[in-house]
Parts: structure tokens; C-alpha cells; sequence
């Protein structure tokens, strides 16, 4: 069972890769609508699964944010997603199971997961 | 929504989009009522405004932009024989409270406070936190304060390490709480 002493170890833990993370630079974002239409439609398992897959293979230079409405609200939970220097890419109608396969694909990778993108349900 | 923990997380956005630094959440659940109340610090709300959003026939459809959030969780909550109430002020803060009553077949479970929070927590780490459930007598109770102590000031909330230890903690805390109900009984 955890306890709040647990926080001091994973303070440790971080203090030793906070170096590592700052000289990073150039972060990928990852944005999530989290909005009224964004949530009731699933979004908030989706921002928990990027958060599990991006520790579990403790990417440290991706950044995951959430934003309002991002406009389309029959395509929600939408995911954007930020590599420096590229066009933006817009993941629609997200789950968790489909977020292993955009981290590992996507942010690992750098190859867009294109049947889940906007292009791909229009 | 599927859950009251969801209509929670979508309330506790307007807190955030208000600006609040400060937002104390209780989840009280007493016989087959449940209330839970959001309130915070934030900008607050004209008199205009409050009585528009605290209209019960102001909804998107009769007015296009109106949000959706506070129509969505009314409809919900009155349709268990609840309601939402509305307390704002310009520069005081908004305290909005919603009634359900889960002896009711479309009463939402409470669903996952924990993801709810700890997400909060990820989008807005600077904020100052307080939650509270309450159920039969039995009281769990979570502040920011308590997690900053341990872990000092240069981590953030919002790396994935602590928002998933926030969410995984809360949830064990919810389910010890659950299974003392259980043991009540
Ligand atoms: N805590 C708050 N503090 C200040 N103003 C608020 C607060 N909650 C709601 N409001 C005001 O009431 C309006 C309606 O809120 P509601 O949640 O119904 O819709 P929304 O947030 O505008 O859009 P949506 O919820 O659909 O994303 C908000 O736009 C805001 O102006
Ligand atoms: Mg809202």
C-alpha cells in the first residue's frame, strides 16, 4: 500500500534526472482536448495511458499538456501531437489501447500512426 | 457522463479556466445521496452571468453560446430527483454544489476520483488542492500541501512519475474507504 512517504524516494529518484531532463532542448508536445464534449467522450483514460506508456519507457523529452476545446467534437478524445520542426499531427477518436502504438510508432519512432489521424476519418 | 467523478473533472475545468489557485473538492456520501461541491478562488461570476448559468432553462440549445458543462451535470443530477446549486462573485470565488441520489436507476456510479484528481494535479501542478470524501462517517481527506512537504519544491506535479503515485494512491485510499462501507453494513 502506498503512503506519503513513498514521495521522498521518487524525489530522489527525480532529483537525479532532473539534469538529464533539462538539457533535453527540444520537446515533443503532446496535447489532449480535455473540454466537456473532450471528456465525456473518453478522453481522460487516454491522457492516463500517455502518461503510463511515456514512464514506462521513461521518455523524458516528451511533454504532455491538456487544452480546451480543440474544435471537432464528434472526433473527441483528440490528441495533437508536437514534434519540433514537423507539421503538426491530429490523433482522432483516441482510446488507450490505441496510445501504446502512437508512443512506440509516433514518439519513438517519428513514423505517424496515419490510421488514426484526422485524415484518416474525414 | 459516465461517471459523477467525470462531471468533476469537467467542473473543476472552469474553476482552472477562471484562474483559481485554490480549490477545495468534497465528495459526500451519506445514505443514497451524494454531493459533491467544487469551490474555488477563481475570478467568479457577474450576477448576469450567475443567473444565466444558473438558470435551469438556459441550455446550448436555446442559447448557442452557452457551454455545455453545467447544463450537462444539471440534467444529470435533476434526473435522479437532484439539483445544482450555484454560489459566485466577482472576485470572491465559485462554490457550485450537485445533488445526486443513486437509489436512482440513472444515477452515474461515483466512478474514479483518483484519475480525476491526479489529471487536475498533471494540467495545473502549481494549484492548491483539497479533497475531501466523506461517506457514512467514514472520511478520507487529500491536500497538495501534504504531498509538497515530501517531496520538496523543484518537482513538479505533473511529471508522469507522481501524477500516476497521486492516482494510484487516491485510488487505494477510495477503495479502503469503500470496503469500510462495506464492512458497515
Ligand atoms: N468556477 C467558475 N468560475 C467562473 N466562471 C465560471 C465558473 N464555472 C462556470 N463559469 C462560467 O459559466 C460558463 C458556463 O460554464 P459551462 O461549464 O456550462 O460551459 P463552458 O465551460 O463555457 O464550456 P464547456 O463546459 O462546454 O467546455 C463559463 O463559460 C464561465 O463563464
Ligand atoms: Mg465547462
Amino acid at each position: 500500500m502506498k503512503s506519503l512517504a513513498d514521495l521522498k524516494a521518487i524525489r530522489d529518484r527525480m532529483q537525479q534526472q532532473m539534469n538529464l531532463r533539462d538539457t533535453e532542448g527540444d520537446h515533443i508536445r503532446v496535447v489532449v482536448g480535455m473540454a466537456t464534449c473532450g471528456i465525456a467522450a473518453g478522453a481522460r483514460p487516454v491522457l492516463t495511458a500517455f502518461l503510463e506508456e511515456i514512464e514506462k519507457r521513461e521518455l523524458k523529452n516528451v511533454a504532455v499538456t491538456q487544452t480546451g476545446c480543440i474544435g471537432v467534437c464528434r472526433l473527441e478524445p483528440i490528441v495533437e501531437v508536437y514534434v519540433p520542426g514537423q507539421e503538426k499531427v491530429t490523433y482522432v477518436k483516441m482510446t488507450p489501447d490505441k496510445v501504446p502504438t502512437v508512443v512506440s510508432e509516433h514518439l519513438v519512432n517519428g513514423r505517424v500512426v496515419s490510421d488514426y489521424t484526422i485524415g484518416a476519418a474525414e | 457522463m459516465k461517471e459523477i467523478a467525470l462531471h468533476a473533472l469537467d467542473i473543476i475545468q472552469n474553476s482552472l479556466a477562471a484562474e483559481a489557485s485554490r480549490l477545495q473538492i468534497t465528495l459526500d456520501e451519506a445514505g443514497d445521496e451524494i454531493t459533491f461541491t467544487v469551490a474555488d478562488n477563481g475570478r467568479g461570476m457577474s450576477p448576469e452571468l450567475l443567473a444565466r448559468v444558473s438558470d435551469p432553462f438556459t441550455t446550448t440549445r436555446t442559447t448557442r453560446k452557452m457551454g455545455l458543462g453545467i447544463p450537462l451535470l444539471r440534467m444529470a443530477a435533476e434526473q435522479t430527483g437532484g439539483w445544482v446549486h450555484l454560489e459566485s462573485a466577482l472576485g470572491a470565488g465559485t462554490t457550485l454544489t450537485a445533488r445526486f441520489h443513486s437509489n436512482h436507476i440513472d444515477c452515474p456510479p461515483v466512478g474514479d476520483m483518483g484519475e480525476t484528481i491526479s489529471l487536475v494535479l498533471q494540467g495545473s501542478p502549481e494549484i492548491e488542492l483539497r479533497y475531501t470524501h466523506r461517506l457514512n462517517g467514514q472520511l478520507f481527506f487529500f491536500d497538495t500541501a501534504q504531498v509538497r512537504a515530501q517531496l520538496g519544491d523543484g518537482i513538479s506535479l505533473a511529471l508522469p512519475e507522481v501524477t500516476l503515485w497521486i492516482r494510484e494512491y487516491l485510488q487505494e485510499q477510495e477503495t479502503i474507504l469503500n470496503g469500510q462501507k462495506g464492512m458497515n453494513l
